[in-house]
């Protein structure tokens, strides 16, 4: 089996799946993974789109502080919090930062989906973490899988982490998930095949078995 | 652990893939998508298309040439040629380039790396120095447009100049090893990556996946770029990976990451 075939055997229909769009970052590539793995993808910041998606992403590439001045400006704070409760909303990168409480970036406080600050990554080896790292994780078909991470700052592991990743002795949370929120720390949708298949989890399903996830 | 990254570079012109000796003489090698698809398969970390072409025709193409990859391509795609604002960026990154690489905009006007900085990322923005050895005053200086002119800008100053500026990463090639498969310019790379604090790519000199291991071996560089070595198939992204997988070197290793038969 392709890539293709491996990542929506068994998707019987693809999902609607809504991308924020506060205007942040370049969106492009994760829409186009989106669809290569059969979904039908909306790049919107209307209200009513979001309501009716079955899957909500929340992207982001740039400064911590600005892009929550902008998803305020847009009024998508209080929906957000409001959706999150009734369909899994999925933050890649800045997007996955965002759902926490704080970040030093900016010193800004996040949409607090998720408790845990954001704080500078400290190491000797060269910021931003770039590049392809292993994920360190319980569930097997996560451990060892290399991913493409792209980052200065970082979410310490908490109680919601399913993955990490060791850069120079700093532990990264590679990727949380609380119920039906899930952050990616780094960018599936440039992680190679095994990005795509990780990508496909996230929006079918998630990370964590259904009677974890139930709260 | 962080792997270190191997990056197939493809010199693009008009929309096809060239390769040159010393930034010379260019010969036609194929179709970008189709390399690129190749290299992927093969193991390749990242891509660097280097746009040479000389026309805005030429710049056009590359445009569509991006498009198309990122549609079968799901590894990080870098640009690099002919970028000469923060609009020119914009348009790639929105065919679906990840980052560009500047070189002669940025040495011509260094606040070009400020704005694309602020405005995409520093996470898109790599710095390209073409760096070339004066034996008389014993440094090295940066070259441009495609390392037909020196300047007077010592490659250690702009490096540091051009973080501060925002850029996230370096791609270093240097001018003496381009083409000519001697190796990695060892002592110009340790020199730069000991200068700044971000990610560093190795450029110019590949000659051999042996080359590889030195590299990683004597420095402490992110990546190491090359063209020929695997345009030719004198060697493969996987036969490089391997080899430094047994030396230690930890790599990403995939399922087509595996040395061909061959």
């Amino acid at each position: 089996m392709n890539t293709r075939e491996t990542a929506t055997a068994g998707l019987t229909d693809g999902r609607r799946i809504a991308i924020v769009d506060y205007g942040l970052g370049n969106v492009a590539n994760v829409r186009r993974a989106l669809e290569f793995l059969g979904h039908r993808v909306e790049l919107t910041k209307d209200p009513d789109v979001l309501r009716r998606a079955d899957v909500l992403i929340l992207p982001g590439v740039g400064h911590f502080a600005d892009a929550m001045k902008r998803l305020e400006a847009d009024g998508l704070i209080p929906l957000l919090a409001e959706l999150k409760e009734e369909k899994p909303l999925v933050g890649i990168c800045l997007g996955m930062q965002l759902l926490f409480g704080h970040s030093e970036e900016g010193d800004a406080d996040g949409l607090g989906f998720i408790p845990g600050a954001i704080t500078r990554i400290e190491t000797r080896l060269p910021v931003p973490h770039l590049g392809w790292n292993a994920l360190v994780s319980e569930r097997p078909e996560l451990d060892g899988k290399d991913m493409y991470f792209i980052h200065t700052y970082k979410a310490a592991p908490g109680p919601d982490t399913v993955a990490t990743a060791d850069y120079g002795g700093e532990t990264v949370t590679a990727i949380v998930q609380r119920g039906q929120l899930i952050g990616i720390q780094f960018h599936p949708e440039k992680s190679g095949d095994a990005g795509l298949v990780l990508l496909q989890q996230a929006v079918t399903g998630g990370f964590r078995e259904k009677e974890e996830a139930s709260e | 652990m962080i792997k270190k990254r191997i990056i197939p570079c493809l010199d693009v012109k008009d929309g096809r893939v060239v390769k040159g000796i010393n930034f010379k003489g260019l010969r036609d090698v194929g179709d970008p998508v189709e390399m690129a698809a190749r290299y992927n398969a093969a193991g390749a970390d990242e891509l660097v298309f280097l746009d040479v072409s000389a026309t805005d025709e030429g710049h056009d193409l590359m445009l569509d040439v991006i498009k198309r990859t990122a549609e079968v391509l799901f590894i990080p795609l870098a640009i690099g040629g002919g970028i000469r604002t923060a609009d020119d960026i914009g348009r790639l990154l929105k065919a679906g380039a990840d980052k560009v690489s500047i070189n002669s905009a940025a040495l011509a006007r260094p606040e070009l790396i400020r704005e694309a900085a602020d405005r995409f990322g520093s996470q898109c923005v790599c710095l390209s120095v073409d760096a070339g050895w004066d034996e008389e005053a014993q440094d090295w200086f940066c070259f441009t447009h495609g390392g037909k002119k020196k300047t007077d800008i010592r490659v250690l100053d702009w490096v540091t100049e051009g973080e501060k500026l925002g850029a996230g990463e370096i791609l270093l090639t240097s001018m003496e090893g381009d083409g000519t498969k001697d190796g990695f310019d060892l002592p110009l790379l340790k020199a730069v990556e000991k200068a700044v604090t971000v990610p560093v790519i190795a450029s110019g000199g590949a000659g051999s996946a042996d080359d590889f291991v030195e590299l990683f071996r004597e420095t402490d560089v992110s990546a190491g770029l090359a063209a020929s070595i695997f345009h030719n198939e004198e060697t493969t992204v996987g036969e490089v990976k391997s080899l430094l997988s047994d030396a230690g070197i930890p790599v990403r290793l995939t399922a087509g990451g595996v040395p061909n038969e061959a």
